[in-house]
C-alpha cells in the first residue's frame, strides 16, 4: 500500500468527515520512529473501541498501533474474541479469518506479499486472544513457528475465554474459577512463551501492558526481527476485568500486581535476532 | 420476475435470480437490457436530473489521490455534481461502522439504505467504489429502497445497478458530463 492512499483529493476534501481528514493530516505515516510518545498529539489509528469500559485490551491496541514501524504497509490478522470486535475501528488492513487459523492465514498473506512486492517491506502481525492462540489455534500457531514464517504473533492473554462468557482456557492458572468454569482450572497455565522458544521463535517477550514504553519496544523488536529472521512472539497480559470482577479503573492495578509474579517481564532472543536489534538500535530505530 | 421491489425492479440479486450479467465491453446495461453507452448515459442523466435528492457516492478510488487518474476523476465528479445538481456523500472506507453512522455525511456499504432513507435519495451514482463493496451495497439498496441506482465502474460493471456503465475512465466521465448538460437543456432545467 502507498502512503498516497491516505491523501485525500483536494476536489472532494470538503465532503470528507473530520476523522478521515485527521488520518491524513495528523496520523504518523511513513515514519518508523513513531511511537507511544505520539499518542497525545497524533491522530490514532484506532478510532474508538467496542470493549468493556477500562478493558486493558483497549490500551494494548493503542500502544501497539502507535508503535508499528510501518503501519501503511502492515496487515493485521486477528481472530474471533473480544479483540476482534475492535478491528472495524482500525484504519489499517485487517483480516478476520476463522477462529484459530490466524497464523496459517497470516503465513499465506506474508508469502504472497513477499512474492507480489519483492522490493517493499510488508509486515504481517497476528493479534489474537489466548483461546485462539494457545487452545483452539495452537496447531496453526506452532506450525507457523516450525515453518519459520516471517510473522509477528501477539497474544492478548486475559487467561479466559472472555467473549463467550468465561470458560477456562489453556492460559488460565490452576485453580482459577470463572462463571462458566465453577470447578476451577484443573491444570497448570500453558507456558506459551516457552513453547514459542522451543518451536523456533527468534524473539519472544512476556509482559503486561502496564508500561506503554515497554510495549513499544517489544513490538518494534519483534517486527524488525520477523522481517529479517523468522517468527517472533509477544505474550501480553491484558486482564479481563469483567471476568475477574474488577472495576473499570482497576485494570492497571491488576497488571502491576501480576508484573511482580506470573507476568514478570521476560525476553528471549536468538543470536540472529540480537544482531538485528543491535543494528536497529544503532540506526536510532529502537 | 417473482415480485417487484420498492424501486420497481427485481429486489433480488439479478445475476443469480434472473440471469442478468454485466454488459460486454463498449456497451452498457439498463435494467436487464444491453444498450449503447450513450443511451444509458442519457437515461442516467435524466434519472439524476428528474428524481428527488440525486446524490453521487464517490468511493476510495476517487476520493484519495493515489494516482493521476484518481485526481482527474475527482475533478470530474465535482463537475458532474454541479451539472446534475447532485449532493456528494462519500463512501470513504468500508469498515462496518456500528451503530453511529452519520447518514447526512457518509454512506457505508454494510448499511447503505440508512443514508438513502435518511436523505430520501431517489437517484444515485456509485463511482470509485471497489467492486465487491459496490456489489454488496447495490444489492441492499435495490432490495430495501426505491432509489434508482447508477454504477459508473472502471471495470466490468455491476448488474445490480439499474444502469451500469463499464470501463469508465476520466474521458468517459467528461463525455457523461457533456451528455448530462445536453439532457439538462432539453429538460429546460
Ligand atoms: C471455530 C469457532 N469456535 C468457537 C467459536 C466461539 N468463540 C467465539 S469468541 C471465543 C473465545 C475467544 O477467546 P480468546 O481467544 O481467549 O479471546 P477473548 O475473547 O478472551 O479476548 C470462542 C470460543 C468461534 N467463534 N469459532
Ligand atoms: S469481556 Fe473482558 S476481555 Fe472482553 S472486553 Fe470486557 S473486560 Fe475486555
Ligand atoms: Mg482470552
Amino acid at each position: 500500500m502507498s502512503v498516497k492512499i491516505f491523501k485525500i483529493n483536494e476536489d472532494l476534501k470538503e465532503f470528507m468527515p473530520q476523522e478521515i481528514i485527521d488520518l491524513e493530516e495528523k496520523a504518523t505515516w511513513g515514519n518508523p520512529k513513531r511511537g507511544v510518545m505520539d499518542l497525545p498529539y497524533a491522530k490514532e489509528l484506532i478510532e474508538e473501541h467496542s470493549l468493556c469500559a477500562g478493558c486493558p485490551e483497549s490500551v494494548a491496541f493503542r500502544y501497539i498501533l502507535a508503535s508499528l514501524p510501518n503501519p501503511e504497509d502492515t496487515v493485521i490478522v486477528n481472530s474471533t474474541g473480544c479483540s476482534s470486535l475492535v478491528f472495524p475501528h482500525i484504519a489499517l488492513h485487517t483480516v478476520h479469518p476463522l477462529f484459530g487459523n490466524q497464523n496459517s492465514v497470516a503465513s499465506g498473506i506474508k508469502r504472497v506479499l513477499e512474492w507480489r512486492f519483492p522490493d517493499k517491506v510488508k509486515d504481517v502481525v497476528v493479534i489474537a486472544g489466548d483461546g485462539a492462540t494457545i487452545d483452539i489455534g495452537l496447531d496453526c500457531t506452532l506450525q507457523s513457528f516450525f515453518r519459520q514464517e516471517k510473522i509477528t504473533t501477539i497474544c492478548f492473554d486475559n487467561e479466559v475465554y472472555a467473549n463467550t462468557g468465561g470458560q477456562d482456557s489453556g492460559a488460565t492458572p490452576r485453580g482459577m474459577e470463572f462463571k462458566m468454569a465453577p470447578g476451577g482450572k484443573q491444570w497448570d497455565k500453558v507456558p506459551m512463551w516457552q513453547l514459542a522458544i522451543d518451536s523456533g521463535c527468534h524473539y519472544v517477550a512476556r509482559l503486561s501492558v502496564s508500561s506503554p514504553k515497554k510495549v513499544e519496544q517489544v513490538v518494534k523488536k519483534a517486527i524488525y526481527v520477523a522481517r529479517e529472521v523468522g517468527p517472533t512472539y509477544i505474550h501480553l497480559y491484558t486482564p479481563c476485568i469483567l471476568e475477574i470482577g474488577l472495576n473499570a479503573d482497576q485494570g492497571l492495578w491488576e497488571m502491576r500486581q501480576r508484573d511482580k509474579e506470573r507476568f514478570k517481564f521476560f525476553e528471549y532472543m536468538t543470536d540472529e535476532a540480537k544482531e538485528v536489534i543491535e543494528r536497529k538500535k544503532k540506526e536510532g530505530l529502537l | 420476475m417473482a415480485k417487484l421491489g420498492p424501486a420497481g425492479y427485481s429486489p433480488y440479486p439479478v445475476s443469480v435470480v434472473e440471469g442478468v450479467l454485466t454488459p460486454p465491453p463498449g456497451k452498457a446495461l439498463m435494467f436487464n437490457e444491453i444498450v449503447d453507452e450513450e443511451v444509458a448515459m442519457r437515461e442516467a442523466a435524466k434519472a439524476m436530473l428528474t428524481r428527488e435528492n440525486p446524490t453521487i457516492f464517490p468511493g476510495p478510488q476517487v476520493l484519495y489521490a493515489w494516482n493521476e487518474e484518481a485526481k482527474r476523476k475527482a475533478k470530474f465528479v465535482r463537475k458532474m455534481a454541479e451539472v446534475l445538481g447532485a449532493k456528494i456523500i462519500p463512501m470513504y472506507d468500508y469498515r462496518p461502522k456500528y451503530p453511529k453512522i452519520d447518514p447526512e455525511k457518509e454512506i457505508n456499504p454494510n448499511h447503505p439504505n440508512l443514508t438513502i432513507w435518511h436523505n430520501k435519495i431517489k437517484a444515485c451514482i456509485f463511482i470509485g467504489v471497489h467492486c465487491h463493496y459496490a456489489n454488496v451495497a447495490l444489492k441492499i439498496i435495490r432490495a430495501e429502497t426505491d432509489c434508482f441506482t447508477i454504477a459508473m465502474c472502471s471495470m466490468a460493471g455491476h448488474e445490480d445497478a439499474m444502469i451500469t456503465l463499464r470501463d469508465q475512465h476520466s474521458e468517459d466521465l467528461e463525455k457523461f458530463i457533456r451528455i448530462a448538460e445536453e439532457v439538462k437543456r432539453e429538460l429546460g432545467k
